[in-house]
C-alpha cells in the first residue's frame, strides 16, 4: 500500500455540513488521509463534494471513501473547475469559492487579499469613492442604490464619528450568497468594509448578521479577531440579530443595532446622513461589500464596468434554490435569461416534473410564468415588469404547487414579519390572508347579524369571488404604495403575479 | 453564583458597548431560556430605561422568550424554497413524532434552500430532509 494519501479538501460550509460532510472529513482522516476544510464551490447538489488532486466526488458519504482513494467510485465529476456549473461562471465576488481555507490568512493574501485596500490607503478617500462610482456597483441587497453615490453623501457629511454597517441580515428564502461569503471568504467581506471606512472616514464597522446563521457568526467573529491587526485603526464588530426580518430593512436594522425594537425609520433623514446614533452611515449588503476589494484592485473598476448589461454592472452571485436539479451559486455578468438560469443551469426540476413558477427576489418577489422565462436579468428590466431582483435568489416551484396558497403565505409571512409601524402593512398584511380565504372559499356569505331586520345599512346580497378579488387587488393597491418600507410594499408583489398567471388556483 | 449574580454580571459584561442591549438579552436568554418579568427589570435599572423600554424590545423578536420551555427545540424551516421542496407534507407526521415532549417551531429561512426540507436543533443544522429523516430527527431531540 502506498504511504502517501493525497491531500482531500472538504467544504466547512454550512450547507455541507448540513449534509453530512464532518463525518465524510472524519471518515477520510480514519483512513489516513490529510483532510483540508475549504470554503464551498457553490455546487450544492453535490454537496459533500469531495477534491483530491482537482478532482471532484460527489454527493459523498462516509462509506464511499475508500473507492474516492483508490480512484474507482462512481461518484467522479471529473476536474472541478472544468465542471460546465462552474466554467461558464464569471466570478469575481466568489473567485475564492471552493479553493482557500475560510480562516487562512496565508491563503486571503496568497489569492490576491488585501490588495484592494492597500492600493485605497495610498489613493484616498475622493480617488477611493471615484472608483466605485465609475464601476457602477449597485447596492446588493435589492434596491440597487448606486453605491459610489452612498458613500459620497457620507464621506461628504460632516461628524465626529461615522459608520460603516453591514446588511447580513440575509432573512430572503431563496437567498445564501451572504451567507456562503462570510463562511467562505470573510476577510474579503472585511477588507471590503475597511475600505468603506477608508473612503468615508469611519473608523467603526458593525456586520449585523442573523441568528439563523451560526456558522457565520462564528467565523465573521473568528476572521475579525485574525486579521483585526491588518485593517486596524479601522475596528469591526459582530452583532448578531434575533429572529425579526424585518430587520433586513436598513433603518430598522440601525434600530435594532442601537438596542432598540426593529421598527422601520421613515426617511428622510437618510442614513447617510443620519443614521446608526444619528451617526452618518453606510449601510450595505455583504455581498456590495465583498465586491468591492475586486474594484479596488489595479485597473478592477474598469474590468466591473465592462460586465454587464444598461445600468447594471459587473456580476451577480445568482442563487438557485428550490425545486431545482442543479442549486447553488451562480456568479454571473447582468444580462442572463431565467430560461438559461433553470435550464441550462439548473436542470430544470429536482423532481423532475414541469415548472410551473418561479420566484425571484425572495418573499417579496413576483412569481414569474414559464411563458415569461426571457426576461434578463437586470434592475430595470424586471423592474419594467413588476418584478424585482432583490437579492438574486431564485425559487423554483413544479407543477404541484398551489399557488394561491404561495399568495396566501405571502400575506401571512408579512403579517408574522410586520414591525407594525405602519397601518397598510400590519392590517393590511392579515385582511390580506382573510381576503384570499374568502376568495378561495368562493366569496362571502351574508352574517345572522346583518341578515337581521334592524341593520337597514349592512349589505343586502352576499359577495361574489369576483368582488373579493377586486377587493384584494385594492388592499394590495394601498399596501403597495401607502407603506413604509419594501416589506408591505412589495408582498403585493407575489400575490398580484399569482393572481395574475395562475387565477385557477384561487377558486375553490 | 445566584441567578441574580448572574444577571448583573452579564449586564456589567455589557455595560461600555455601543447600543448593549441586544447583546445582554442574547446573553440572558441563553443563561436562563427565558427573559422574564424580573431580568427585564435588573436590565431596565442597569441600562436606566424603563421597563417598557425594555419588554418592548424583547417582544418584539422572535428570538426571545417570556418564559422557559424545558422541552428539546426543533426548527423546522416553512419558507418557501422549503415548501417548494415540500416540506409541508412532512409536518403531519412531524407533530405526531414530537408529540408533548418535543417542541417544533417554524424558522423562515436558514439559508440551505437547494437543500431543504431543512431543520436545525441548538447550533445543528441538517438539511436534505424526508419524513423518516425528519421524524428520526425530533426523536432523537
Amino acid at each position: 500500500m502506498s504511504t502517501q494519501l493525497p491531500v482531500v479538501r472538504i467544504s466547512d460550509d454550512a450547507l455541507a455540513r448540513a449534509c453530512g460532510a464532518d463525518a465524510v472529513a472524519a471518515a477520510f482522516e480514519m483512513a489516513g488521509a490529510t483532510v483540508q476544510r475549504t470554503s464551498s464551490w457553490g455546487m450544492q447538489w453535490l454537496e459533500p463534494l469531495v477534491e483530491v488532486d482537482g478532482k471532484g466526488f460527489g454527493p459523498a458519504t462516509p462509506e464511499d471513501v475508500a473507492a474516492i482513494l483508490n480512484g474507482s467510485s462512481d461518484k467522479a465529476i471529473g476536474v472541478i473547475a472544468d465542471h460546465p456549473f462552474i466554467a461558464s461562471q464569471q466570478r469575481l465576488t466568489f473567485a475564492r469559492a471552493g479553493k482557500t481555507r475560510p480562516l487562512s490568512l496565508e491563503d486571503y493574501e496568497a489569492t490576491g487579499g488585501w490588495a484592494g485596500l492597500k492600493r485605497a490607503r495610498e489613493i484616498g478617500s475622493e480617488q477611493i469613492v471615484d472608483e466605485v462610482k465609475r464601476s457602477g456597483l449597485r447596492g446588493r441587497g435589492g434596491a440597487g442604490f448606486p453605491a459610489g453615490i452612498k458613500w459620497d453623501t457620507v464621506r461628504l457629511a460632516q461628524a465626529d464619528q461615522k459608520y460603516i454597517v453591514c446588511n447580513a441580515d440575509e432573512g430572503d428564502s431563496g437567498t445564501f450568497a451572504d451567507r456562503m461569503l462570510m463562511e467562505g471568504d470573510p476577510f474579503a467581506l472585511i477588507e471590503g468594509m475597511a475600505i468603506a471606512g477608508e473612503a468615508v472616514g469611519a473608523s467603526k464597522g458593525y456586520v449585523y448578521l442573523r441568528s439563523e446563521y451560526p456558522d457565520a457568526i462564528r467565523k465573521m467573529n473568528k476572521a475579525i479577531e485574525l486579521s483585526a491587526g491588518i485593517v486596524a485603526p479601522f475596528q469591526l464588530e459582530v452583532r448578531v440579530g434575533a429572529g425579526a426580518y424585518v430587520c433586513g430593512e436598513e433603518t430598522s436594522l440601525l434600530n435594532s443595532l442601537e438596542g432598540k425594537r426593529g421598527e422601520v425609520r421613515a426617511k428622510p433623514p437618510l442614513p447617510a446622513l443620519e443614521g446608526l446614533f444619528g451617526k452618518p452611515t453606510v449601510v450595505n449588503n455583504v455581498l456590495t461589500l465583498a465586491a468591492v476589494p475586486h474594484i479596488l484592485a489595479q485597473g478592477g473598476a474598469a474590468t466591473y464596468e465592462g460586465l454587464g448589461m444598461g445600468r447594471s454592472k459587473g456580476t451577480m452571485p445568482i442563487q438557485l434554490a428550490g425545486n431545482i436539479k442543479h442549486g447553488g451559486l451562480y456568479e454571473i455578468e447582468f444580462g442572463i435569461s431565467l430560461r438559461e438560469l433553470i435550464y441550462d443551469v439548473g436542470g430544470g426540476t429536482q423532481s423532475g416534473r414541469p415548472v410551473k413558477a418561479v420566484q425571484v427576489g425572495g418573499p417579496l418577489g413576483a412569481y414569474i410564468h414559464p411563458d415569461d422565462f426571457d426576461i434578463r436579468f437586470d434592475y430595470e428590466e424586471y423592474a419594467a415588469a413588476d418584478a424585482l431582483i432583490g437579492h438574486a435568489g431564485i425559487t423554483v416551484f413544479d407543477d404541484t404547487a398551489d399557488m394561491g396558497a404561495m399568495a396566501r403565505f405571502a400575506m401571512e409571512f408579512c403579517a408574522a414579519e410586520s414591525c407594525g409601524k405602519c397601518t397598510p402593512c400590519r392590517i393590511g398584511s392579515v385582511r390580506g390572508v382573510e381576503v384570499i380565504d374568502r376568495i378561495r372559499e368562493g366569496g362571502r356569505q351574508l352574517e345572522a347579524l346583518e341578515l337581521s331586520l334592524q341593520m337597514r345599512n349592512a349589505p343586502d346580497a352576499p359577495r361574489s369571488a369576483e368582488e373579493e378579488i377586486k377587493l384584494l387587488e385594492d388592499l394590495c393597491e394601498t399596501m403597495k404604495f401607502g407603506s413604509l418600507c419594501a416589506l408591505g410594499g412589495f408582498t403585493p408583489y407575489p400575490v398580484m403575479s399569482a393572481l395574475k398567471h395562475w387565477p385557477e388556483d384561487f377558486r375553490k | 453564583m445566584s441567578s441574580q449574580q448572574k444577571l448583573t454580571q452579564i449586564i456589567a459584561e455589557h455595560a461600555g458597548r455601543e447600543g448593549p442591549l441586544l447583546p445582554i438579552l442574547h446573553d440572558v436568554q441563553k443563561e436562563f431560556g427565558c427573559i422574564d418579568e424580573e431580568a427585564e427589570r435588573e436590565i431596565a435599572l442597569g441600562l436606566n430605561l424603563s421597563r417598557a423600554d425594555v419588554h418592548g424590545v424583547v417582544s418584539f423578536y422572535h428570538d426571545f422568550k417570556p418564559a422557559a420551555d424545558p422541552r428539546p427545540e426543533v426548527q423546522i424551516c416553512r419558507a418557501e424554497a422549503c415548501k417548494a421542496r415540500g416540506v409541508e407534507a412532512l409536518m403531519d407526521s412531524a407533530a405526531q413524532a414530537a408529540g408533548e415532549r418535543v417542541k417544533l417551531s417554524t424558522v423562515y429561512c436558514l439559508g440551505l434552500c437547494s437543500a431543504g426540507p431543512a431543520a436545525r436543533i441548538g447550533d445543528r443544522l441538517h438539511a436534505r430532509l424526508d419524513g423518516p429523516a425528519l421524524n428520526k430527527l425530533i426523536e432523537n431531540a
